[in-house]
């Protein structure tokens, strides 16, 4: 049952219990017992909103941060990882394998801020060996949800 | 001047439910729960694979009865999800639709007089095709009471020394009934006794709801020689317009179906052949995702259905509910019409397939539940005042 009430409350975090214990086939009362294990096992860590910024005057800029690190003696990156994530301004951030260590998704008011937090917080970082920062220019798609406008139902009534 | 046209094809009625549907497909507003197809677009590894067959060129015929790699993977298909071998050089054969693969089974196999039994409610074309073919349809009218399965008893109060082909539509449209192996073998009995010949249509056979699958009686002892299987890609795959399906049948009716396609139509759309063959190779995991939205749109309106009232039995398969409506006293046409009129909601009226269809609405979930919901709203309403709750 857990996978298939995540399935679901994965693309719709709003959906009520009541429709989806409908949905599933199960009873009220299980799925919101089994939703509340979740979030008491943090398996659910929240429940968000997508949001389009680009549809609003909010000005807000994202960027896609490559970090190079020495790892420190005996601590691996997890303790660098929380100096970074701590943050607020860092939305994302992940170890990752390849030619960079971490990957830090961050939003910022402006350019100008994102530069900030990079030249003041992250570069100077004893461990940090370089950065390369990557501007989003437009987001097309997000969580799995297509952020254009909704396409209408062309199908017709058809009969043989 | 003479009579410029056949005898037979004028007295076939058009479709009844042409009027209806003009009204709906004129009405802006109108939310429709009327289509008979998925709300799914084709997964998008099989359009691209559609799309790069097309920009290498591949524009050519196929051969008559397809492309060699899908009857392949048809033939590994049915292997592996219906239990049934068919050898892919002379047993199976690509069609446009399914709806192709009715016809030239009706056509291949049918001599003048020839009476096949049609279990109703069911998809309009068997008759016309039947008609056309020189045979005599003859409806098996099917109960409510019996969740529209097809019963040995109904089966054999219709046959005659005449009877020579049973066709068994299901996973059903419009009802949503499917036939569970014990139902098949019940049946494939009579059909065994009887010396019929079985035109199986499961185009609705991925999406059977439920802890048994779908079980094809092309599988059942004694059954494979006796049966033509029709299948297809519209709607397990999401690819309607592709128009390909496929029929598999042993060799010597597959044979003369295969003649009737090549002289009228070649063969199937390379394109969509190509498509189709990705589908088949990599497409099981969208079905199984396509066919749990569905089934949990299923569960919705069976509750929403109970909620306000509307009786309806459990619908196993395809995607369609088919509550009665007979305790309001209208016929289905008059409550389509209102419920188009007073909320803008569009049902099939039940007699579109069949008189027996009658006090019945088909309800297609072939919508997203956000539509479903709305609609739903509407139909409640006008419920409660046919209720006289208002």
């Amino acid at each position: 049952m857990r996978e298939k009430i995540l399935a679901v409350i994965e693309k719709n975090s709003r959906i009520d219990i009541h429709d989806l214990a409908i949905l599933l086939g199960e009873s009220e009362v299980a799925v919101a017992n089994e939703i509340a294990e979740m979030e008491k096992e943090n398996i659910i860590c929240g429940y968000h909103t997508l949001i389009n910024w680009d549809n609003t005057s909010e000005e807000k800029v994202s960027a896609l941060i490559e970090v190079k690190v020495t790892p420190q003696r005996g601590m691996g990156f997890d303790k660098l990882a929380e100096r970074i994530y701590q943050y607020s301004e860092v939305n994302a951030l992940y170890l990752m394998a390849g030619g960079f260590d971490f990957m830090i998704i961050i939003e910022g008011k402006s350019m100008r801020q994102v530069a900030q937090f990079v030249s003041d917080r992250l570069a100077p970082l004893d461990s940090v060996l370089s950065t390369a920062t990557h501007f989003v220019l437009k987001k097309y798609k997000d969580h799995g949800t297509v952020l254009c406008d909704e396409v209408k139902d062309e199908r017709m009534l058809i009969t043989p | 001047m003479r009579d410029p046209l056949n005898k037979t094809i004028t007295t076939i009625p058009p479709s009844g439910i042409r009027k209806f549907f003009d009204i709906v497909n004129e009405m802006k507003d109108a939310i429709s729960l009327g289509v008979g197809e998925p709300d799914f677009d084709t997964p998008w590894h099989v359009r691209e694979e559609g799309i790069y067959s097309l920009e290498k060129g591949r524009t050519f015929y196929t051969s008559n009865a397809g492309l060699k790699e899908l009857k392949v993977e048809i033939h590994n298909y049915l292997q592996r999800k219906c239990n049934v071998t068919y050898d892919s050089n002379t047993e199976i054969m690509v069609t446009v639709g399914g709806s192709e693969a009715i016809d030239l089974a009706m056509r291949a196999m049918l001599d003048p007089g020839d009476e096949v039994l049609i279990p109703q409610p069911s998809y309009v074309a068997y008759p016309p095709c039947v008609v056309l073919a020189g045979g005599v349809p003859v409806v098996i009218e099917l109960d409510e009471k019996d969740e529209f399965r097809l019963t040995p008893e109904k089966l054999l109060e219709k046959i005659t020394p005449k009877t020579k082909i049973l066709v068994l539509p299901f996973p059903n449209n419009p009802t949503g009934a499917v036939m569970r192996r014990e139902d098949l073998e019940k049946i494939a009995a009579i059909v065994e006794e009887k010396d019929l010949f079985v035109v199986s249509d499961e185009i609705y056979a991925e999406l059977t709801y439920g802890d048994e699958a779908h079980v094809s009686i092309a599988s059942l002892p004694g059954m494979r020689e006796r049966t033509v299987l029709i299948n297809g890609f519209s709607k397990a795959y999401a690819m309607t317009g592709w128009r390909l399906g496929y029929a598999c049948a042993p060799a010597a009716i597959l044979k003369q179906m295969l003649k009737i396609h090549q002289y009228a139509i070649m063969c199937a759309p390379t394109t969509s052949q190509y498509a189709a063959v990705e589908a088949m190779r990599n497409g099981d995991e969208d079905v199984k995702n396509m066919r749990e939205a569905y089934d949990q749109r299923r569960r919705y309106l069976i509750h929403a259905f109970a909620e306000m009232g509307l009786d309806c039995f459990e619908p196993l398969g395809a995607f369609y509910m088919f509550p009665s409506i007979k305790r309001f006293g209208m016929t289905s046409e008059e409550f389509a019409t209102r419920l188009l009129q007073e909320e803008k909601v569009a049902v099939v009226p039940g007699t579109a397939f069949g008189d027996c269809g009658e006090g019945f609405l088909r309800v297609s979930y072939a919508y997203s539940l956000k539509s479903l919901k709305e609609a739903l709203g509407r139909i409640e309403r006008f419920v409660n005042r046919l209720d006289g709750k208002e």
